[in-house]
């Protein structure tokens, strides 16, 4: 049977078909869907891990045990489970086990575009890459089985395009896949330093082995057409290269990390003029270099952003084409198309925040969630944004920086979900160390921005189980932070109030902004407000709240019934009331 | 089978993720090569959102060229402008007319085009604009305009009404089949 399937999908179809049991993730764009589509299968445990370090662990265990696992991930969540990913490519596994790392290219909805290529030749672990969702399916069974065979995690790296492609899919049954037995190995498992000198040399010999065998390897495809032009490429560049040259050879890799020596010296003697086009950094390019192959590769393909047919057309038979890295927020600014930049939605509950941090004119350190939208005109409060977890650590340092003073007009922003990710930590060191700071855990009782993930705190599994509910007061409570407050941000006085005094205060303190976001409950009776324009004084004060539901006419405001949620923040914020609820 | 490029575009929300999977589905039917391409996370929310939607013989890139898509699907009028040089030269521009405004507009830094359909009209040849939300709301909710668009499309292709309502039916969640039928066929039968 035959199936259009996202490649996130695919993914969680080839875990499924090859017997794993346990998949754990953490949510992030372009990977979320994998274990939310792997939660469907009676036959596998899936669960949402607090982040992606105790989702590698939880995996590593699994497979140590005897079950086949699976972690998946986006790309800058593999810095966090990094850790684990460097000495579980010394112990090796049990029954297989596969980490998924989606990459975003072009940073779709990211803060980085790294490649995460670098991060299987660092760890000395082998890496496929698919170019559809077909081969995301077969390419996980493939990596169960060398895992397995070659006793090594398997990492599988996608990219935005695949894993948001959908594409045609054969199914196939379940495969019969016994518990392997767990047999103590202290020498394997338990890496003292005497052990893991033994286990690098288990690793060394691995790769070798994998090396040899990549030249073999029927996902390292050689297609032999035109001998003037050859492209050595790998996962969607192949599909953009092949789209565009149809007629030339070409040679595949399936597997990326470690790579097919003889294979590609062969396919190098078989074409007149040699290309490598990859997305993102040289990783292939630099090593087929280094085999004294002579190739074409960044001096004419771009290092940055998304790859596209377009520019590869562009740079190789010289045809204009788009810049195809520009994402539809970006396209038209050349023409004087007014952009559209994602925006908060209407009756987001992060609004009112950002409106009163902005109004108190206030420094604000923030995180990785919808909220990061805080940064865009007109509510503009955000100074910073690096990675999950550092606006609570990156307050705490601008306060060491520029003195006590200067905390007194400064507060971090974190979102529920981010904070239990990676925030705990930086507000333990702000306890210990003696802060005075302010934290904002903006909760809106789920994982927002990556499409309304549970999480601990929510009372629900992925698996949709109910669960013991993280309390936040009795947590922070527990760090040490001795002033919490919970107000609800759909209460501008109150959260003022609250903002202005825990500044002022000389111990650190954590404001609980409690609303569920805007979009979980689809059912709810809208209230609806409007504008009497008789009593507008045209002060476009609404305006600074950045509603897409508010408009902006000519002589005042109009609001969008079809798009207002009724939050009522405009009507708190317009001063001669002529924002009113609908009768 | 020739193959056909459908761009659907419009603004996080308005629906476009599931048009295009009912298109996906309908050409994986037919016995087609389909890719469908999807935007996730936070381009969602309230952005400009394209989907690429390509069926024929075979399938390379998931992405369609500058120029060549056969329709464009436009769930909004500034966003049809926006990728209107996505038509192929004799293609056909399908508008939902609708205004939403974009943040720069409400903020007053930047006025909406007023001549948006004169300004894609320069650029396409072919270009059908509809009032989608009016029969939407009849059916009972605005949020089926996409379905109303899906219809209008649908009208204009050369496929099976039963298929189509069939691709519908699978794709949409159970408790909407019904204001989703009534969404299809009102757009079905307005041109």
């Amino acid at each position: 049977m035959k199936e259009l399937m996202l490649g996130n999908k695919a993914v969680a179809r080839g875990a499924y078909e090859c017997g794993v049991r346990v998949v754990t993730a953490y949510p992030g764009t372009p990977s979320t869907e994998i274990a939310e589509e792997a939660a469907k299968y009676d036959e596998i445990y899936a669960q949402w891990s607090p982040n992606e370090k105790v989702a590698m662990e939880v995996a590593i265990g699994a497979a140590i045990s005897g079950a086949r696992a699976m972690v998946c991930m986006k790309h800058v969540g593999l810095n966090v489970a990094a850790d684990p990913l460097f000495t579980v490519s010394y112990t090796g596994i049990n029954a297989g086990l596969v980490i998924v790392v989606a990459d975003d290219p072009g940073m779709h909805s990211s803060q980085n575009e790294q490649d995460s290529r670098y991060y299987a030749k660092a760890a000395a672990l082998p890496m496929l890459e698919p170019s559809d969702s077909q081969e995301a399916k077969d390419f996980v069974k493939l990596a169960f089985e060398i895992s397995e065979q070659y006793d090594t995690p398997v990492i599988l790296r996608l990219t935005t395009r695949v894993s948001h492609s959908q594409s045609v899919v054969e199914l196939e049954d379940r495969m019969d896949i016994s518990l392997k037995d767990y047999k103590k190995d202290f020498r394997k498992y338990v890496m003292m330093p005497a052990m893991a000198r033994e286990r690098h040399v288990n690793v060394d010999n691995r790769m070798k082995d994998l090396s040899i065998r990549a030249n073999d390897m029927d996902i390292n495809t050689v297609e032999i057409n035109d001998g003037k032009i050859g492209i050595i490429t790998s996962g969607i560049a192949y599909q953009y290269a092949k789209e565009v040259l149809p007629t030339a050879s070409f040679l595949k890799l399936g597997m990326v990390h470690p790579l097919p020596d003889k294979l590609i010296q062969d396919f190098s003697q078989k074409v007149d003029t040699l290309y490598v086009i990859e997305e993102l950094e040289p990783f292939l390019e630099e090593y087929i270099k280094s085999l004294g192959v002579r190739v074409t590769g960044k001096e004419m393909f771009p290092r940055l952003g998304e790859l596209s047919a377009d520019i590869i057309k562009e740079k190789l038979l010289g045809t204009k084409g788009e810049t195809g890295s520009k994402q539809p927020a970006d396209k038209g600014a050349q023409e004087d198309i007014p952009l559209r930049p994602p925006v908060l939605c209407p009756g987001c509950p992060h609004r009112g925040v950002f409106y009163v941090l902005n109004k108190l004119k206030l420094r604000v350190t923030g995180d990785i969630g919808c909220y990061t939208l805080g940064a865009l005109p007109p509510l503009q409060s955000i100074d910073t944004c690096v990675c999950m977890g550092a606006s609570i650590g990156m307050a705490f340092g601008m306060e060491l920086g520029r003195g006590r003073e200067f905390a007194r007009n400064l507060v971090a922003v974190i979102g529920d979900s981010t904070f239990i990710h990676s925030g705990i930590t930086g507000l333990i060191d702000m306890v210990y160390n003696g802060s005075t700071g302010t934290v904002i855990i903006l909760d809106n009782s789920t994982t927002g921005m990556t499409g309304h993930q549970d999480h601990p705190a929510t009372g629900c599994t992925l698996k949709g189980k109910k669960a013991p509910m993280l309390n936040l007061e009795a947590l922070v409570k527990a760090l040490g932070v001795k002033r919490v407050t919970v107000v609800d941000p759909f209460d501008l006085k109150e959260l003022e109030n609250a903002v202005r005094t825990e500044i002022r205060a000389e111990e650190p303190s954590v404001i609980i902004s409690r609303r569920p976001c805007a979009l979980l409950d689809k059912n709810k009776e809208c209230i609806s407000y409007h504008c009497d324009a008789e009593l507008c004084i045209n002060c476009r004060l609404c305006l600074r709240m950045g509603c897409p539901a508010i408009e902006n006419i000519k002589d005042g405001i109009r609001i969008n019934n079809t798009l207002c949620s009724g939050c009522g923040l405009c009507a708190q914020v317009c001063r001669p009331g002529a924002i009113k609820r609908e009768e | 089978m020739v193959n056909k490029n459908i761009l659907i575009v419009g603004v996080g929300g308005q629906g476009t993720l599931l048009a295009s999977r009912v298109l996906g589905r309908l050409a994986a039917g037919l016995g087609a090569d389909v890719k469908v391409s999807e935007v996730h996370g936070m381009a969602q929310r309230g952005g400009s959102v394209v989907t690429h939607v390509k069926f024929g013989d075979k399938v390379y890139s998931p992405l369609i060229s500058l120029g060549d898509a056969d329709i464009i699907l436009a769930f909004e009028s500034l966003e049809a402008l926006r990728w209107s040089d996505y038509l192929k030269s004799g293609g056909t521009m399908l508008v939902n007319d609708q205004r939403i405004a974009p943040m720069p507009v409400i903020t007053g830094d930047k006025e909406y085009p007023s001549d948006v359909y004169e300004k894609i009209r320069q650029r396409v040849g072919n270009l059908v604009v509809v009032d989608a939300l009016s029969p939407a709301l009849d059916c009972g909710s605005g949020r089926v305009a996409n379905t109303v668009l899906l219809g209008v499309l649908a009208a204009g292709m050369d496929i099976d009404k039963d298929i189509w309502l069939k691709c519908l039916e699978e794709t949409v969640p159970p408790k909407t089949v019904d204001i989703n039928k009534r969404a299809f066929n009102a757009g079905y039968k307005m041109l």
